[in-house]
């Protein structure tokens, strides 16, 4: 910045001084006796810019920037879990395109993503989401007993309100260097595992449901062995990332671990797309059945008057052209069609439900409330 | 034998060359890492990465947020400032712990303080929300949480300014006739603009900078609530390494920028503290 040349350090004058624009008191009080004083230098222009450049810089900005929403466009806002973030963007531009050229209208979809549990706490902290994708029906049942939407959400949409499904599987470095086969080789000494917090990951409670689903179909297991079993597991876990994305993002990037308990879908897209060549798939004897879940926020919608474009936007993910979009992003469809276009990605295993689980609220009491199995073997 | 001369001046080098690697591995490498990685595929993609529609929102809103939470916390710096430099009061100590109050915080409970108060769960929420106004979630909240977390950076500057001064200008200025306004624009202003200038370009550095408290607050909706370092979060997160390094350099940019401005009120101030003897004010006063 150049620097002014400096102001003089006195001046006298009886006429008002050129910095009086300063303040409008100035004016009336001109009866004051006038008493001379330092002439304060902040009227150079310089420093008055250096305060303001931000606003400056902001309106520049703004300026140049797509302008806001028009007239007789809708919104929806989806907030959804961790790595759906890439699923999405494809969706809504599919969605949006069919919308455009059946009825003309234009719908403008924001996207807000965060472990599963987090963004259900946003929502009920009033993140007004017009539709909620989460990792488990739990989360969304956490948001109807707080009365944002019916209690039998789960009936309203087919097949549970998930329109595609997905599994927990073992990523681990090429080769497999460590032979991890099963789930029993997860708890050998020295085998490093990386997996996210159930406190607060959708994909983490996934992850830990099939573990103790594995430990309870053993010949003569039990709570105990089951609880000790997880314990012996989670005591080789090396990194608990809060999301399923950063748990990924410990073991692909920062190289940290031998094994990753991951999303088919982030094993997937971390084998074929992120270090390609660089990791293996392993798929355990046992799994479960991952069923992430859909629902319109009645409450807030019903406000911003958006029911039935976020009805029309959920109905559109059980279509064909997005079961073949949900394929691609390596979930699990639901369509037979586009399940049997893709059945070299996915491979039958055998899969353990939630129900068979007693359901959401048994498996929260029993495994990740306060005080409940997960903090058991952890807070020890 | 070696000398004292010689000992001296080998310490000295190794002092110095401790300090300048020290720096080099801790400050200057990280930079270097990310304007090489912000380019590392190409001008055609780092362009493309800063003029993306969600960059530019993310820009625009911290700009938008800075601008207005570095002026709000100039006034109010000044306004505590002066009171706890130029007046005694009950509760003086007190004021002057609040102050440092947002410093002593973990930024994500400054944060989660906006959540309690204005959340839909919150004190205030649901009043607000029948109101039709949104606080957490949208600007406001991020701009609550700004102010919040900048506060003290003005005041802080400007206590041990204004204390060291005393009262005795103003109260010659007013026994004079000056007005109040006067008194502040022809007398105080003057004498601390520098540390009132130094204090708003720290408090505008950390408005563009912070993350926990206003990742508390965001929503992280994109192109709506998404600052520039939480778009950079979100970029890495994706693998879009190279777009998280081209956004992170913009961040950069802004922090060479407020280095630039911090240094250049140094020296000025520097040079008034020192001045050339030219006119002495107290001889050319009748």
């Amino acid at each position: 910045m150049p620097s002014q040349p400096r102001a003089p350090l006195l001046r006298m004058s009886k006429a008002a001084m050129p910095h009086d624009c300063n303040h409008a008191h100035q004016g009336s009080r001109a009866v004051t006796p006038r008493i001379d004083m330092p002439r304060p230098e902040f009227t150079s222009r310089t420093p008055v810019l250096l305060v303001l450049w931000p606003l400056l810089a902001a309106i520049a900005v703004s300026s140049c920037a797509p302008s806001t929403p028009v007239a007789g466009q809708v919104e929806l806002l989806n907030v959804s879990y961790d790595p759906t973030r890439a699923l999405y963007e494809d969706i809504n531009q599919a969605f949006a395109a069919d919308i455009r050229s059946r009825s003309g209208v234009e719908v403008v979809i924001s996207q807000s993503h965060g472990g599963s549990a987090k963004q259900a706490r946003s929502v009920l902290d009033g993140l007004e989401a017009d539709v909620v994708t989460l990792a488990l029906g739990h989360d969304i049942d956490a948001l109807a007993a707080n009365q944002l939407l019916a209690a039998d959400w789960q009936t309203r949409l087919p097949h549970n309100s998930a329109p595609y499904t997905s599994t927990v599987v073992f990523l681990v470095r090429k080769g497999n260097p460590q032979r991890i086969q099963d789930w029993p080789d997860l708890v050998r000494a020295g085998v490093g595992v990386v997996t996210p917090n159930p406190k607060t990951s959708g994909g983490a409670r996934w992850n830990y449901l099939a573990a103790w689903s594995y430990a309870m179909r053993q010949p003569g297991a039990d709570e105990t062995r089951a609880l000790a079993f997880v314990a012996a597991l989670f005591a080789n876990v090396r990194v608990l990332d809060s999301g399923a994305r950063g748990a990924t993002t410990t073991f692909v990037e920062r190289g940290i671990g031998d094994v990753l308990l991951a999303w088919e879908s982030e094993a997937l897209l971390a084998r074929d797309e992120l270090g390609a060549g660089a990791f293996d798939i392993v798929m355990p004897s046992l799994s479960i059945l991952a069923e992430p879940t859909v629902a319109v926020v009645d409450r807030v919608s019903a406000r911003h008057g958006t029911e039935a474009m976020a009805r029309q936007y959920l109905e559109f993910l059980y279509t064909p052209a997005a079961q073949e979009i949900i394929a691609r992003h390596h979930y699990r469809p639901r369509d037979p069609q586009v399940a049997a276009r893709h059945a070299g990605q996915f491979p039958e295993l055998q899969l353990v439900s939630i129900a068979d689980l007693g359901g959401w609220e048994a498996a929260h009491r029993a495994h990740f409330a306060d005080g409940a199995s997960f903090d058991r073997i952890y807070l020890k | 034998m070696i000398g004292p001369d010689r000992r001296y001046r080998i310490a000295r080098s190794a002092l110095i060359l401790g300090a300048l690697s020290v720096a080099g591995l801790f400050l200057v490498l990280p930079l270097l890492i990310v304007l090489s990685g912000a380019i590392a595929k190409g001008w055609s993609l780092y362009l493309a990465s800063i003029s993306e529609p969600d960059a530019l929102a993310a820009l625009r809103l911290t700009l938008t947020v800075t601008a207005i939470a570095v002026p709000l916390n100039l006034v109010f710096g000044v306004v505590a400032a002066w009171c706890i430099a130029k007046f005694e009061f009950p509760g003086r100590s007190a004021l002057i712990t609040l102050i440092d109050l947002p410093l002593a915080v973990s930024p994500v409970i400054s944060g989660l303080i906006y959540v309690l108060l204005f959340g839909a769960q919150g004190l205030l929420g649901p009043w607000l929300g029948e109101a039709g106004f949104r606080v957490i979630f949208a600007v406001p909240g991020i701009v609550l949480a700004t102010i919040f977390v900048t506060f003290p950076f003005v005041a802080r500057e400007l206590i041990p300014v204004m204390q060291a001064q005393g009262r005795d200008h103003e109260e010659a200025a007013l026994s004079l006739g000056a007005s109040g306004w006067q008194t502040f624009w022809r007398v105080t202003l003057p004498n601390i603009k520098w540390g009132l200038l130094y204090g708003v370009i720290l408090c505008n550095a950390r408005a563009m900078g912070e993350f926990g408290a206003v990742s508390v607050v965001s929503g992280h909706i994109r192109g709506k609530t998404n600052t520039l370092p939480l778009h950079v979060e979100i970029l890495y997160n994706e693998y879009q390494h190279t777009a998280a390094f081209a956004v992170a350099s913009l961040l950069v940019l802004l922090a060479l920028l407020t280095l630039v401005a911090k240094t250049w009120v140094e020296a000025r101030a520097h040079r008034d503290r020192h001045p050339d003897p030219i006119v002495q004010p107290d001889e050319e006063l009748p």
